[in-house]
């Protein structure tokens, strides 16, 4: 070992405590490098492969009853591979042990064999067996959420008959990764399951034989998607064809994709911060350790060192802090990366998980480790390098201070001289003020944009359920129902108040741009499902023309007085122009709506509803569920308010976990940052520091001089911290914004002062770890040295 | 009080232990009178910073006593050693340890801002003749005029005693003598008991008294009675 490489060896030795600081600053970066790529990848590798082996569709679409014998003509389209027929119903679900119903999604399979497409992953017992009548297998999600093993039983009302169904078998399908009911705008997995029957047994039920209502599609390489979308639309038309779609409005896919670009955008956004802010820290920490060892550079230049060698012998003193952050960030994104995996896998249901660990990431992880360490040891080795061995001998000329403009306005004089040097040593190093400034907010911002998805979140809750869809329960109904059959829902036990609603598909169209979705009528002045304006208060749907949420106003380019052309995908091949008159705000989904008795009018229909909505006298829930569980005209009945207890619990969890690495990573940023400028003042302080003890100061009075600086860049930084966690906070709104749902920023006050109160404890607890070391200022050594 | 400044028993401290422990002090016995300048000889390592050190509170004795007054010294605790140099002693240091981010006046008032009815960091600079450099920072004086700011910063307080450990050290002699003159100044027209350690023999003739150590004890004791003006040494 070279006598150089030996010095290297004891300084680290002396510094540990420093270089361990930087060092786990750079760990979270490589941390969270290796974490979001891996978990990234993992994610998108597993997926496709999902997605391959379970031969997922490409193109979805559905119809009210079209003949099997349109499937050749389907097949037959250009740029079509394969094509699968099946039946889709909504089912209302009645669940032993469970008082409130379920609703199921019914979905057939061939007669035998498998399915084409959508194939499903038998996780447990068998497909049902044809000519076994009431065999179903069901969704694991939901089978877990029930506890239900192969043999068990459960009755759904199809085709307004109540069957009894027996499971054969539990399976995952590549279609509902992410699972969410008709109405529901949460995951449920307790009342929201899907079944798998036998074609025959199904088409029984729905009076469907020889028919089906939902058509999936594989496409050739070479496809055009829109031309086919096309063209199935046109064969599907005449049955009631309710647009076809591609899997970027497949809602499972459609979840996870939001969820990947999130993770890719993490990956994007975090790395740099802690790289960065660990090239500033080894950055001032070579600089102190330059400026002391000047003697020694000198020396080592007077032997016939060259200034390269003495340089490289500095970097690779950050070379080794950077090497010790990778380790430890390795060691942890390995671990971590695993375990966030299988989370991910295990909240989305995928039947396996190729987790992806690739060499690459932790070479990419490594090198930008060592790269943020030599960036940061670039401005200590150029002074190395501008040292001349004569000069570098000489103690350093004192420090040059000058008056600042609160000293020319003459304010110094009424501060105590504590103050005074604080102020003077920041205006004397602006710059390591300043990214101590950063660094601080930094972490502060990195800690508000953690804390305010919760408010969000709650803002979207409130919006949602207490101020938009205020109905405890909805009723979605088999076929449409006139007056008389929604007064009849009204006179079921514990309903307080009814609301009809009549949903149609529709394709809205506003010059060149277009998009599937719902149309919603709804009572000019509804009760219970409202519509509301920016502000969240409760607008009247205008008596003509058509509302829509301000995403779909935005994917369609339209504005209030647009006309719209509205295809009515309900087989009656209407296409109708409506004025938008309002624009409603919505957080989640893409909205339509109209006053009910002018969509039933544009329909050529009297009053008709295919939903209600529910206001329940909570104390009689058990006897309407009841009564629904044998309720013919029922397809579905959405509990919204047992969903919102669900999804609670549930996110309270992630959550909670997701709060807590944000929390471990601020207060990482914030020791690194804090430690080590403390640290390195009192290094350069520690002679000033300890002839203030000897004048008679006590420890506590020199505590508070050497802390005063950190104090007043802390105070700075905090309030900076918010603003910059507010302007990190709109980045991640638009970052997390899609097709499926807006994340408005809201950020309470609450978030602001607990992320100000966690930095402050942190940098207090930091500064605490160094202010230790004021008690062994040595007192007699200051008398006799020179700096 | 009595009219003896410092005094001290069989004062004794060993840094370290077993073999390799050095003695510092050896059972220094000494008696300072009030008001008295006295000057401390003695080669490298014969124990007079050790003995200022304990005298000035930023030390502990490892046997003996020492007295300030009727103050024990070798008793007190960390805060109360504190209070003792808070309130009693002016440090002047060779290498003047002046505060590089404050001008002098705001050095000195670094000190009156702590101290019970201190003069005016003005008046403690104009004593040292340095009226006219007040708001100066360090870095822009000369080192005797550093080393001058340094005495105010000690005597603004109004010090029992002022204890000096080189003060000349790292001076020429023109800017030396200006020096001992601010210490003369102050030791003749406030009375304060001045300690001035030194390895310049020649500073003794402006003193009151001589001791000289060797080998962590007291080997000579003289009081001079014919004392001279700082200008007329030279050295």
């Amino acid at each position: 070992m070279s006598m150089l490489d030996r010095k290297l060896v004891r300084d680290f030795r002396r510094l540990w405590a420093q270089g361990l600081a930087i060092g786990l600053v750079a760990a979270a970066g490589v941390m969270t490098l290796l974490l979001g790529v891996a978990t990234y990848q993992s994610l998108f590798e597993t997926r496709q492969a999902y997605y391959e082996r379970y031969s997922f569709a490409d193109i979805f679409a559905s119809a009210t009853r079209a003949p099997l014998g349109l499937m050749d003509r389907i097949e037959a389209l250009p740029g079509v591979a394969l094509a699968s027929a099946r039946i889709e119903q909504r089912a209302v679900l009645d669940i032993e042990g469970m008082d409130e119903p379920a609703t199921g999604l019914i979905l057939s399979i061939p007669d035998t064999g498998e399915a084409l497409l959508n194939r499903l992953y038998l996780a447990e017992g068998r497909l049902p067996e044809a000519g076994h009548a009431g065999e179903a297998v069901v969704s694991q999600a939901f089978a877990d959420a029930h506890g239900f093993r192969p043999g068990d039983e459960l009755s759904a009302i199809m085709g307004g008959v109540k069957r009894s169904l027996t499971i054969s078998g539990i399976v995952l399908s590549p279609e509902f990764i992410y699972s969410i009911g008709g109405s529901d705008i949460l995951p449920d997995d307790k009342r929201f399951g899907i079944i798998w029957m036998r074609y025959s047994d199904a088409a029984a039920s729905y009076d469907l034989t020889g028919a089906f209502n939902s058509v999936s599609l594989k496409l050739q390489r070479d496809a055009v998607v829109p031309g086919v979308i096309g063209a199935l639309d046109d064969l599907l038309r005449p049955y009631g064809g309710q647009g076809a779609y591609d899997r970027s409005q497949q809602i499972s896919d459609q979840f996870l994709s939001a969820e990947l670009t999130q993770l890719q955008a993490m990956s994007y956004i975090m790395p740099p911060i802690f790289l960065g802010v660990a090239a500033f820290l080894l950055n001032m920490t070579l600089a102190r350790l330059i400026s002391l060892e000047r003697e020694q550079i000198g020396l080592l230049k007077a032997l016939g060192y060259g200034s390269g060698a003495i340089g490289w012998h500095y970097t690779k003193f950050a070379l080794t802090i950077a090497a010790l952050g990778t380790l430890i960030g390795w060691g942890f994104g390995a671990w971590a990366g695993r375990g966030m995996a299988s989370l991910y896998a295990e909240f989305y249901k995928f039947p396996f998980l190729l987790f992806q660990d690739r060499p690459s990431s932790f070479l990419i992880s490594g090198l930008a480790a060592m790269v943020a360490a030599v960036l940061g040891s670039l401005q200590a080795v150029r002074n190395v390098a501008a040292l001349s061995p004569a000069v570098a001998m000489q103690p350093p000329a004192p420090p040059v201070y000058r008056r600042f403009f609160l000293d020319r306005l003459g304010w110094t004089r009424m501060f105590p001289q504590g103050l005074t040097m604080a102020l003077r040593n920041l205006t004397r190093k602006p710059v390591r003020a300043l990214l101590t400034v950063v660094g601080v907010s930094l972490s502060t911002g990195l800690l508000v944009t953690g804390l305010f998805t919760t408010d969000s979140l709650e803002y979207i809750i409130d919006a949602t359920y207490f101020r938009t869809d205020r109905q405890h329960a909805t009723i979605s109904l088999a076929l449409p129902v006139s007056a008389s059959g929604v007064e009849a829902i009204m006179r079921l036990p514990g309903v307080m108040a009814v609301e009809p609603t009549r949903t149609i598909a529709v394709n809205l169209r506003n010059h060149l741009s277009s998009r599937r979705t719902a149309l919603t009528g709804k009572p000019a002045n509804p009760e219970l499902s409202r519509v509301t304006d920016s502000d969240l208060e409760p607008v009247p749907l205008p008596q003509t023309g058509i509302a829509l949420s301000s995403m779909l106003a935005d994917i369609l380019q339209a504005r209030v007085g647009d006309m719209l052309t509205v295809e009515l995908l309900d087989g009656s091949e209407k296409v109708i122009e409506l004025p938008v008159t309002l624009i409603v705000t919505q957080f989640m989904g893409l909205g339509a709506y109209m006053e009910i008795s002018e969509l039933n009018r544009a329909l050529g229909e009297s009053d008709l509803a295919n939903g209600v909505h529910l206001m329940l006298d909570e104390d009689r829930t058990e006897t309407l569920y009841d009564e629904v569980k044998d309720l013919p005209m029922a397809a579905g009945l959405a509990l919204q308010r047992k969903s919102l207890e669900m999804f609670r619990e549930t996110i309270g969890e992630n959550l909670g976990i997701s709060m807590g690495i944000y929390i471990a990573l601020a207060v990482l940023i914030v020791f690194g940052v804090v430690y080590n400028t403390m640290r390195i003042q009192l290094s350069e302080r520690a002679r000033e520091l300890a002839s203030l003890r000897i004048l008679g100061f006590t420890r506590l009075e020199v505590s508070v001089i050497l802390l005063t600086e950190l104090a007043i860049l802390t105070a700075v930084a905090i309030p900076l911290g918010c603003v910059l966690g507010y302007v990190m906070g709109i980045g991640m709104s638009e970052g997390f914004k899609s097709e499926l749902f807006r994340f408005p920023l809201v950020i309470s006050r609450a978030s602001y002062t607990t992320a100000g109160l966690v930095v402050l404890a942190a940098t207090i607890v930091s500064a605490a770890i160094v202010q230790r070391r004021v008690a062994n200022l040595d007192m007699i050594a200051v008398l006799k040295t020179r700096e | 009080m009595t009219s003896i400044a410092f005094r001290t028993e069989k004062l004794a401290k060993v840094y370290g232990a077993g073999p390799t422990a050095v003695h510092a002090l050896r059972g220094a016995d000494l008696e300072l009178p009030l008001g008295e300048m006295t000057v401390l000889l003695g080669h490298s390592g014969s124990g007079k910073s050790t003995l200022l050190n304990i005298l000035g509170g930023l030390d502990r004795a490892t046997s003996g006593k020492a007295y300030f007054g009727d103050l024990e010294l070798t008793h007190l605790k960390d805060r109360e050693l504190t209070r003792y140099r808070r309130e009693h002693v002016g440090f002047v240091f060779q290498f003047y340890n002046l505060v590089p981010s404050l001008t002098a006046r705001e050095n000195v008032a670094l000190v009156t801002e702590i101290a019970r009815g201190p003069m005016p960091a003005e008046e403690a600079l104009e004593r040292v003749n340095l009226g006219a450099r007040m708001d100066h920072f360090p870095a822009q004086m000369s080192g005797g005029e550093q080393q001058r700011v340094a005495i105010a910063r000690a005597i603004a307080k109004r010090p029992r005693v002022l204890l000096c450990d080189e003060p000349t050290g790292a001076l020429d002699i023109q800017t030396g003598v200006t020096v001992l003159e601010a210490l003369t100044g102050v030791n003749n027209e406030m009375g304060t008991t001045t300690v001035i350690i030194t390895h310049n023999a020649e500073i003794q003739r402006i003193a009151h008294r001589t001791l000289v150590m060797a080998d962590g004890q007291i080997v000579s004791q003289e009081v001079n009675q014919n004392r001279v003006q700082p200008s007329e040494v030279s050295w």
